[in-house]
């Protein structure tokens, strides 16, 4: 798969889940503690004679911390766009070999090529498409000869629904049932919890998919399959379309962020600061919304940010699971036929959103650390 | 013991605490749970207004108890037995609200490590009056005003914005302080102070203790300090319990407690620092020498200033001062961890190389190091056996049978016997990780032995094991000792000669008997004058005769 990240490893994912230290997780994902390394490193070198930038990062180091983040991120994307066209081009197989099929002569083979531009050097093809891709415009579709972001348009806005109620029924549960988990830490209900998000998040999502066709659409009856929208449906049979897709991607990503809300919340509840509120003879409520919630909010968002990120990008196989006409479906098919513009097109798109979520996530992370809001 | 019970149960006692027992339920690995007593047949009171010292080693089950006084139990001890009466009213009988409107209101809590103790996210202001605004004690306005007369008290720096920072934006001294006002503002009758200074610079810990008895003294609030150092003890109680085991070994007075102890156990307690020895007359035979030597790190900061000292064989050098004074910084330059910018380091006659990866075997086995931290200086995965035995296979090609003969013979230095071979480092107690961290340097057959606080995180009477075993290995092996620490008492024990050193500068340097006499200059009278004795009424007059203002100011 195009798109740098957009697979998760597992492997770090259940190092991350199995520590019960929200620091070894975030190491696995977005860091809040590079964070302050690198403004250390900012503070630190700039103590001699003091540049403009070091006497910002001085002043204000959240602000400059922030600038930072964006900063990366935009070399960052920019360094994934280099990737992703170089991952293309060195893909086996020749779009117009794979179009013209039995009639491949090699004069119409050069024909094709020339005809888009693929006679023309790779690095100057590499510009004129993030030249165009930086307007908003990817091209148009080899195969259908059709505008890749008119296309693409419509297939996000069926990611992002997908996605969207993915994500607003797993986060609520997720974080709800960690700290259920808390509340009855080494009990039943947190065993049954704990037993219950590892099989899930250890069976892989196809499987979970067609295990969930299997019960629900064949042999109940109660769901709909394929999960195929159209223009033309209305909110409520797209919701029941949906179901199943959502469901499946609501058990893989809800194990995660279950776990990582544990830990952190455990973690927080142990310190001598929760102890403290405790012997001011604090009410339990007001303990864990006023002095555990503040200090177990980054860890929290970072793996929320992760695992948003994951739901956009990962639907891939999901979608094609369930028949969904979504980014996933649309790039894979276009893999298949070796469409280059519209592969391209989604490695990015996919590529941007994981960065900016976790982008987003990181800036967070550093606004709701105290310690960097109010420097010294 | 009848003695034990000193005073009648009392109708003007604030605070009585009868048959106290204490479990808790441990998990061995493999083995069915059990419960372990803690704190058993423990009786006290407090008068109102008073102070009572818990004293002990660690384990002896002080915390637990002065936590008791809130009804609370830390990390699953559960109190199974006796009474706990404030005012009367039987604080263990209360169901959990309750014991709600008790803690925090009438009974507040000076934690060890306010760091930790203080909410990151929140100011300090805000956490000083919460308590108060909670139970309704007061009106916000009320509670900021006390807040304000209480940093006063407490002698805080610009005590009218103070409650605006945040605890990462305050210093250590300061912060214990602010959880002194936390523990004041609600107007409570009894503080229980776990061991509030312990943490602290000894500079730091004798202004923090000063402001702690004044402020007891201007609310009339009575408290249990709780504590392991008995000097510290006697500047600020009324009334001294002496613990061990989580039993009762003795309860009285502090005068009694300090000048007729009745029991061995206090009577050991109270002498622990009665090592001592006179410092070698012919101090010429320099094995160490360390000139001009100006280290730091790359960002230009500058740990180490122009530091010349030198170290004769066979003798022990005191490295003294608070933290952040460049005594570790110093030991890294001496091992090559940290090269010196500028001077040199030499050995018995010989510059040795600048950096770490420049020095031959040879040269890396004569020198070796003890850490404060004994438990995180060795491998938790190792048994005793390999960590001694690991410099014995890289210096000397020892294996087998020679190895292990070597390791016992090391053992047996150490007063352990071989019944610790394949025990881990978590089976050992701290004293016993420091004697086989030092066993560990011996084996090296060192010339010099740097000792980067080996006793600092040990209780008293284990330390003075250690410091004995040291001097008793000094005059074996005729190894030279370079002993980092921030105690006067130990550098006068054991020392030969001493350097002073504060903010990266040599303040004083020279054999002991000219360092530790007079004239002095400033930072030496602070620091020795920082050193709390065992005597009543210590405090007042060091606070009336020094010179300087600790760096925690």
């Amino acid at each position: 798969m195009t798109g740098g990240g957009s697979t998760r490893d597992p492997a770090a994912t259940m190092a991350g889940v199995a520590g019960s230290d929200p620091q070894l997780s975030l190491a696995a994902g977005t860091d809040a503690s590079t964070g302050n390394q690198s403004l250390n490193t900012a503070t630190s070198n700039d103590q001699g004679a003091l540049s403009p930038w070091g006497k910002f990062v001085r002043k204000s180091p959240l602000a400059a911390l922030i600038l930072q983040r964006l900063a990366l991120s935009v070399g960052l994307l920019f360094a994934v766009s280099i990737m992703i066209f170089g991952g293309v081009e060195a893909l086996p197989g020749d779009f117009a070999t794979t179009y013209l099929g039995q009639s491949a002569t090699p004069q119409a083979v050069a024909n094709i090529r020339k005809d888009l531009g693929l006679d023309q050097p790779a690095t100057t093809r590499y510009f004129q498409w993030l030249g165009g891709a930086l307007q908003g415009d990817f091209g148009n579709s080899w195969a259908s000869r059709n505008s890749v972001g008119e296309q693409i348009g419509r297939r996000l806005g069926n990611s992002l629904f997908l996605a969207f109620f993915a994500a607003i029924i797993s986060i609520p549960l997720a974080i709800g049932l960690g700290m259920l988990a808390v509340q009855f830490r080494d009990r039943m209900v947190d065993k049954v919890i704990n037993v219950i998000s590892l099989a899930a998040i250890s069976l892989p999502e196809f499987f979970v998919g067609y295990l969930l066709i299997l019960f629900f659409a064949v042999q109940m009856g109660v769901a709909t399959f394929p999960a195929t929208v159209y223009d033309s449906m209305g909110l409520t049979e797209r919701l029941s379309a949906i179901a199943l897709p959502t469901a499946t991607l609501v058990l893989v990503v809800l194990a995660h962020m279950m776990r990582m809300t544990r830990a952190a919340i455990l973690n927080v509840m142990s310190s001598a600061y929760v102890e403290t509120a405790e012997l001011k003879g604090l009410s339990g409520l007001r303990i864990i919304a006023r002095h555990a919630a503040p200090n177990a909010v980054a860890p929290v968002i970072n793996v929320v940010a992760l695992n948003l990120a994951y739901l956009v990008v990962g639907v891939v196989v999901v979608e094609v699971v369930f028949v969904y006409p979504g980014m996933g479906q649309y790039m894979v098919d276009a893999v298949t036929v070796r469409d280059m513009p519209v592969v391209q097109a989604c490695g990015l798109i996919f590529a941007a959103f994981y960065i900016f979520l976790n982008m987003v996530a990181d800036i967070l992370a550093i606004v709701a650390n105290p310690r960097l809001r109010h420097p010294r | 013991m009848p003695e034990l019970t000193r005073t009648e149960p009392s109708k003007t006692g604030l605070l009585s605490v009868r048959n106290l027992k204490i479990e808790a339920t441990s998990y061995p690995p493999g083995e069915p749970p059990k419960t372990v007593t803690l704190v058993e047949g423990v009786n006290f009171d407090v008068q109102k207004g008073k102070v009572l010292g818990l004293i002990g080693e660690s384990g002896a089950g002080k915390s637990t108890i002065g936590l008791t006084a809130l009804a609370y139990g830390r990390g699953g001890v559960r109190i199974t037995g006796g009474e706990v009466r404030l005012n009367g009213q039987d604080l263990l009988q209360l169901d959990h609200a309750g014991i709600r409107k008790v803690r925090g209101a009438k009974v507040c809590y000076v934690a060890q490590s306010a760091a930790a103790a203080f909410n990151p996210a929140h100011r300090l202001g805000e956490q000083v009056i919460e308590a108060t605004l909670k139970h309704g004690i007061m009106s916000r306005a009320e509670a900021e005003k006390r807040a304000l007369y209480l940093f006063r008290v407490l002698g805080l720096p610009n005590p009218e914005t103070f409650g605006e920072r945040y605890p990462h934006q305050v210093s250590g001294g300061q912060l214990q302080r602010a959880m002194t006002a936390m523990a004041l503002c609600p107007n409570p009758e009894l503080i229980v102070f776990d061991e509030p200074t312990t943490a602290l610079d000894v500079t730091t810990q004798i202004d923090v203790l000063a402001a702690i008895k004044h402020a007891i003294e201007e609310t009339h609030t009575a408290a249990i300090y709780i504590t392991h150092d008995l000097a510290v003890v006697a500047q600020i109680t009324d009334d001294i319990l002496v613990l061990r085991h989580g039993k009762m070994v003795e309860y009285g007075s502090v005068k009694q407690i300090i000048e007729a102890p009745k029991q061995d156990y206090t009577r050991a307690l109270v002498n622990v620092r009665g090592t001592a020895r006179e410092e070698a007359q012919d101090q010429s035979d320099t094995l160490l020498k360390v000139d001009n030597v100006t280290a730091g790190y790359s960002n230009g900061f500058k740990v180490l200033q122009n530091v010349s000292l030198h170290l004769p064989k066979g003798q022990t050098l005191a490295v003294v001062g608070e933290s952040g004074s460049g005594k570790s910084t110093l030991a890294r330059v001496i091992t090559g961890l940290l090269p010196p910018q500028e001077g040199t380091v030499s050995f018995d006659g010989k510059p040795l190389p600048r950096a770490l990866k420049g020095r031959k075997n040879e040269e890396l086995r004569r020198i070796q190091m003890i850490y404060q931290m004994a438990d995180t200086a060795m491998n938790p995965r190792q048994t005793v056996r390999n960590i001694i035995g690991r410099p014995l296979t890289f210096y000397f090609g020892l294996h087998g049978k020679q190895k292990t003969e070597r390791v016992r013979e090391l053992l047996d230095q150490i007063e352990m016997g071989e019944g610790f071979l394949d025990r881990f480092p978590a089976e050992l107690s701290g004293g016993q990780k420091q004697r086989v961290a030092i066993a560990r340097a011996l084996a090296a057959r060192p010339d010099l032995i740097l000792c980067d606080e080996p006793t600092s995180a040990l209780d008293p009477l284990v330390a003075e094991g250690i410091l004995k075993l040291l001097l008793k290995l000094q005059d074996e092996t005729q190894v030279s000792y370079m002993f980092i620490t921030h105690d006067i008492a130990i550098v006068r024990a054991i020392a030969d000669s001493v350097a002073v050193m504060h903010r990266g500068r040599l303040v004083r340097f020279g054999p002991k008997s000219m360092v530790l006499s007079p004239p002095f200059d400033d930072y030496t009278d602070l620091l020795l004058k920082s050193v709390p004795e065992m005597e009543i009424g210590w405090l007042e007059k060091v606070l009336k005769t020094r010179r300087m203002e600790s760096a925690g100011n």
